[in-house]
């Protein structure tokens, strides 16, 4: 289980990235955080991947508290971030270091053959196109069966039917090991097509605005009444979002309607 | 499922479009003729002047005709004089090289790696890399004599600042994106830097090392020229104080030979190096 108790973020120059964020994900669901730009979805997936520090709050993996980047949680990032020295076999085994030769063999070509890439071991990173880049990330992340898997809008810079086919190729690693998954997307199709909950969030500064559970039967008709359905609640719960001065405090309303005053 | 079968066939589909993209790049291409084309410049000009000193229309005593200046370099070549100068310089070369280089490589990777020893060495280094390494020279000699040191002292020098900086530079241009993938998988200080600030300075190091390379042979004339009775640059200073300008021109011969062998070694002993890179290069 993965817990996020009072998380917030505030960068050197006073930006308020993340205030009082509280989530727990159950272990082996997904859970998509969805929002618009600036809303501090990528910030909260760096805490967590410990790649940066929070400024109060704390996060906890099961019983232990998490300070650092952590053996069970992995991450794929917006971009392939392939070391474009290592042959894609390599960089499928970059985490695998304390593993034995034999082991770290079967592991590569069986996270290979999920991602349908496994007559590519040998290349470089700079032979393959965008989408089979993301997909060797994928399973580099994959590779570690990390507990925690994060993946930062990991399919955003890809055209739809790569998209769709990337969709499969992930739900088809989960199924195997079912680690806990966060999703950062700003995709309302691609959160109902993979998370178990939605979580919507709201900009200046980043915080929960509304959780929406996503109950539809796997694998999902990207086409049926239901999904559909899903998809409109989250648009509408996202443009609550954007309507911020409705759901402003007080406060923050009446210092604003006192500087119109005049 | 229909989007499995789809997915597969797709990725099937790229899968067969990738193997079969290496076969049309490496199909060897066509000599290209035109590559030989500049060589008619130098060749043309070179004819034309062998013809006039021929004719009688030019003397060719101070700019001696190509025929006599083979005719040099192959007398040099079978008394061993050649070999003896060539070998000299390039030995000098060598060692300065080998000096310089290693010092530009550890103390720029020093300051490219950590501030505060950038913030230690740089403002000086920077200072010393504002004087003309020429004005060296005199210090030189008088702290190191006439012989060799001075001189190996004189192409290290000349070969540390490029090394240094482009070191240091590399490694400060380092992608933080793939840094972070080295923190995410928890590496040591010493992993990061072994599996990947090395690889992903390497390109720009060689470069670094290319550039010293050709300020080492630079350098080599101007130690020479201070007082040697070997090497190429003692030809040249030989043949000016003899009136030989047939040598002077055989020296420089072999001194463009020299620099283009060495660096074409150091371009070809790296390459293995960098073959990974997404570079224009080979695609052109």
């Amino acid at each position: 289980m993965l817990a996020l108790e009072h998380l917030s973020k505030t960068y050197a120059d006073g930006t308020r990235a993340l205030s009082d964020i509280n989530l727990t994900v159950h272990e082996g669901e997904i859970v998509s955080l969805i929002g618009g730009s600036g809303c501090g979805k990528t910030t909260l997936l760096r805490l967590i991947a410990g790649l940066d520090r929070a400024s109060a709050g704390r996060i906890r993996l099961d019983d232990e508290v998490l300070t650092g980047p952590h053996p069970a949680v992995g991450i794929v990032f917006q971009e392939p971030r392939l070391l474009p020295w290592l042959s894609v076999s390599d960089n499928i085994a970059f985490g695998l270091d304390g593993v034995g030769a034999a082991e770290k063999k079967a592991r590569v070509s069986h996270a290979l053959s999920k991602v349908g890439l496994i007559e590519h071991a040998d290349r470089w990173p700079r032979d393959l196109s965008g989408g089979q880049q993301q997909r060797v990330s994928i399973a580099r992340a994959f590779v570690t069966n990390p507990k925690v898997l994060l993946l930062d809008e990991p399919f955003s810079a890809l055209d739809a039917f790569t998209r769709a086919s990337l969709h499969e190729h992930l739900l088809g690693l989960w199924e195997e090991t079912r680690p806990t998954v966060v999703l950062v997307t700003h995709d309302v199709q691609e959160a109902v097509t993979l998370a178990d909950r939605a979580i919507v969030m709201q900009p200046k500064p980043g915080r929960i605005l509304d959780e929406l559970p996503l109950t539809l039967s796997r694998p999902r008709d990207r086409t049926g009444l239901p999904f559909e359905t899903s998809v409109r609640r989250i648009l509408t719960a996202l443009d609550h979002s954007l309507k911020a001065p409705q759901l402003q405090p007080q406060r923050e309303r009446d210092r604003q309607a006192a500087a119109l005053w005049w | 499922m229909t989007g499995q079968a789809t997915s597969n066939a797709w990725s099937s589909h790229e899968g067969a479009a990738a193997l079969a993209a290496p076969a049309l790049t490496e199909k060897r291409r066509a000599f290209d003729w035109r590559i030989l084309l500049g060589f008619f410049l130098p060749i043309a000009v070179a004819l034309l002047w062998e013809g006039a000193v021929a004719l009688g229309l030019a003397q060719g005593r101070l700019v001696p005709p190509p025929s006599r200046i083979i005719a040099t370099l192959w007398g040099l070549a079978q008394t061993g004089e050649l070999w003896t100068h060539t070998w000299m310089t390039l030995w000098r070369v060598l060692v300065g090289f080998v000096i310089g280089a290693v010092a530009g490589i550890v103390l720029g990777a020093l300051s490219g790696s950590s501030k505060t020893t950038r913030q230690l060495l740089d403002p000086t280094l920077q200072a010393l890399r504002a004087i003309p390494s020429i004005a060296w020279v005199p210090l030189f000699i008088l702290w190191l004599g006439i012989f060799e040191a001075s001189k190996v002292a004189l192409i290290a020098v000349g070969v540390f600042f490029p090394v240094y900086l482009g070191i240091a530079g590399a490694i400060l241009s380092v992608d933080r994106k793939l840094v972070e993938v080295g923190h995410v998988f928890r590496l040591s200080r010493v992993q990061l830097a072994r599996r990947i600030l090395l690889p992903a300075v390497l390109p720009e190091a060689v470069i670094a090392l290319r550039s010293g390379l050709g300020l080492g042979f630079m350098f080599v004339v101007a130690a020479e020229f201070m007082g040697a009775s070997e090497g190429l640059g003692y030809l040249l200073v030989d043949g000016q104080q003899m009136g030989k300008p047939d040598q002077i021109l055989a020296a420089i011969i072999a001194f463009a030979l020299l620099g283009k062998i060495a660096d074409s070694l150091l371009v070809a002993g790296t390459k293995p190096l960098v073959r990974w890179q997404d570079t224009v290069r080979e695609r052109l």
